[in-house]
């Protein structure tokens, strides 16, 4: 089947270029395997990862928005055909790119102040969209189109953490019970498991300062996935994919009965299903090794 | 007498607060001299390549605060200025050659990298007009040839440190990239190996030995008679 | 538990209200926020008791250790039936803190190999939220 090409620019993140190679690679890989061509954006600065919640905040405001108003250094033939939109894959990302241009456009006093101090026009400025929202008006029948070797065998919990969700007025699904992820999920052939931890949080940063507070809540969360029959979960944030994947280290030594858990990206997922190279799926970026469970799955 | 258009030959600069009328045509160094400053910190080589002459400056009727090198920067009218001839920053130490080549190492080592605003106040302060908050940017995602090249033109005057909101000290970030960057990533130049190989194989030894035999006469002389090739 | 109502009680709560943007007087103690927060059991104050506090001025609420815990998650103020962002109140107590240079993290404790490993975005965020 014939996809129609689509050009959009790409937002990657800090993550993606270190401890998320295989979100990145995965990413890149699967898009173009439905006519997506992804540009990253020539020129880009981390986020700021976690939205500023003071009213008075103006300084860390910068960074997202600089990032947006990036819109106006790029070529604008291209923008407009890309119809302004800047694709992020982090979940951290999406959630901070978005607030922040939101709250920009609803206040003007904080839009002058930061514009001025950025030496920036106020306009154009990109429109943030996260890929799964793209999977989604795409069609997931289209997407199963592309599938070749259907996911047989997989059991997959879709974990959404707390950053594509909340608060509603960014969520790209509800907040309680989201679809998005199962739709694309059972479109490439995976069987889904449900849990009411797969909107719970996994920790978040505490991971640096407070790592048991990570593990305890990652736990509960592989626990509940393990007990309704997962046999992996598939994340779309490097930083619950690290909680979730790089602590079972930790956790195992923990609870010696634990058992290893696959974490994929979901693009990584993807790309299996599309029957793309080993070098396209990222696997290096996996902590828990996926190997076993695709050899028992014959995949 | 009429003013027949020549410019100003002097200006009125302020120096720690206090007024001088100096030569239009100084370097802020040498108007200080001119105003009777001795320099024993604040200046080395006095040709924009050291770094030691750190000055931050206003400009009277403007808020704007500039920064700038003491030995480049000429004086302009209403200049009110004073000299940071030490930027106070800790230097991480490590160890080179025991070092890999992980995503993090930057971050390893300079864990304050992760609290950029990406504020660019520091590429603002730079007076050799270096892409400070790219490099640093780029230290975040662990890409060691862009800082280095960022950096290459960097000074260490300290600017970019005193200025920072978030109390990083970019240089010293850049100075381990560009050192990871040369020892582990760039290839060396086939010349270069090729002399160490003649070097460890001896090849000149004896020439080396007969320089240390010379007498001081003989050394200074040959020094001097020497073949320049350009 | 007896709790002294000083003549402060609205100026801590207007400095909070100014701060995070929300008004918590409208907060009828339902505890939602509480049984969603996937901390609360760690926490020394539950979400729903430090609004109650704050409703009553009590300022001491600030030193607590529950507002270093929330990891703005959000499923408090996905849950409120009225609507109040619990997690921009758990920012402004945190700010309070961190605006006089009280941090809740000390990078010096954190090894080298630890900062190897993780993830920098988590190092990012936890900054952001955590160093004053």
């Amino acid at each position: 089947m014939k996809f129609s090409k689509m050009k959009l620019f790409m937002f990657p993140g800090c993550a993606l270029k270190t401890t998320a190679k295989g979100f990145e690679v995965s990413a890149l890989s699967s898009a173009s395997c439905l006519g997506i061509e992804l540009i990253e954006l020539p020129n880009w600065n981390c986020c700021g990862t976690v939205h500023p919640l003071s009213t008075d905040d103006v300084m860390h405001h910068l960074a997202p928005i600089r990032n947006l108003l990036r819109a106006q250094e790029v070529d604008y033939d291209l923008f407009l055909e890309s119809e302004g939109k800047l694709v992020t894959f982090c979940s951290l990302c999406f959630n901070t790119l978005k607030r922040s241009g939101i709250l920009i456009q609803q206040d003007t006093e904080k839009r002058t102040i930061i514009t001025n101090f950025l030496e920036k026009k106020e306009k154009p400025q990109f429109e943030v969209i996260n890929f799964l929202e793209i999977l989604r008006d795409i069609g997931y029948d289209t997407i199963k189109s592309a599938v070749k070797k259907p996911l047989k065998g997989f059991k997959i919990l879709p974990y959404y953490g707390c950053m594509l969700l909340r608060p509603k007025e960014i969520g790209i699904d509800d907040p309680e019970n989201p679809q998005v992820m199962e739709n694309l999920l059972t479109a490439l052939g995976a069987e889904i498991v449900d849990s009411p931890y797969k909107t719970k949080c996994c920790g978040s940063y505490h991971t640096v300062a407070n790592k048991k507070l990570a593990m305890k809540l990652s736990h509960k969360i592989l626990n509940d996935s393990e007990k309704n029959g997962a046999n992996a979960l598939a994340t779309s944030c490097p930083l619950c994919a690290y909680n979730l994947d790089n602590l079972q280290r930790e956790i195992t030594q923990a609870h010696p009965s634990f058992h290893e858990i696959p974490i994929f990206y979901y693009t990584q997922l993807m790309a299996l299903s599309f029957d793309l190279n080993d070098k396209s799926l990222g696997f290096d970026s996996n902590y828990a090794d996926p190997k076993p469970l695709l050899k028992k799955l014959g995949l | 007498m009429q003013n027949n258009g020549l410019k100003k030959t002097k200006v009125r600069v302020y120096i720690l607060g206090k007024e001088y009328e100096v030569p239009s045509s100084l370097t802020i160094m040498k108007a200080m001299e001119y105003a009777g400053y001795r320099f024993v910190r604040g200046c080395g080589c006095r040709s924009g390549f050291c770094g030691a002459c750190a000055t931050v400056y206003r400009i009277k009727g403007d808020h704007k605060l500039r920064a700038a090198l003491a030995c480049q920067k000429t004086v302009e009218e209403g200049m009110y200025l004073t000299q940071i001839p030490f930027a106070p920053a800790e230097k991480v130490k490590y160890e080179l050659s025991t070092l890999g080549l992980s995503p993090n190492i930057l971050i390893q080592h300079y864990p304050e990298i992760a609290k950029c605003l990406s504020c660019n106040t520091c590429s603002k302060a730079c007076p050799q007009d270096l892409d400070v908050m790219d490099y640093v940017q780029a230290a975040l995602r662990g890409d060691l040839k862009k800082v280095a090249q960022l950096s290459f033109d960097c000074l260490s005057c300290g600017l970019c440190a005193i200025r920072c909101p978030a109390e990083i000290v970019p240089y010293n970030v850049a100075l381990l990239a560009r050192r990871l960057y040369g020892r582990y990533i760039l290839k060396s130049a086939p010349e270069v190996e090729d002399r160490i190989s003649e070097i460890k194989e001896g090849k000149f030894n004896e020439e080396i030995n007969e320089l240390m035999r010379l007498k001081l006469d003989d050394l200074k002389k040959r020094y001097n008679d020497r073949e320049i090739l350009i | 538990m007896a709790i002294e109502l000083t003549s402060d009680v609205k100026g801590f709560r207007d400095k909070i209200s100014i701060l995070s943007g929300e008004d918590v007087s409208i907060c009828y103690q339902c505890g939602e926020c509480s049984a969603s927060c996937p901390y609360s059991s760690e926490m020394d104050l539950l979400p729903s008791t430090v609004i109650r506090l704050i409703q009553l001025g009590q300022k001491e609420v600030v030193n607590s250790q529950c507002i270093w815990l929330c990891s703005t998650c959000l499923s408090c103020f996905a849950r409120c039936p009225q609507g109040i962002d619990i997690a921009k109140v758990m920012e402004a107590l945190r700010q309070l803190n961190l605006r006089k240079q009280k941090s809740n993290i000390d990078l010096s404790k954190i090894s080298r190999e630890e900062l190897n490993r993780i993830p920098q975005v988590a190092l990012i965020a936890s900054l952001r939220k955590l160093m004053g």
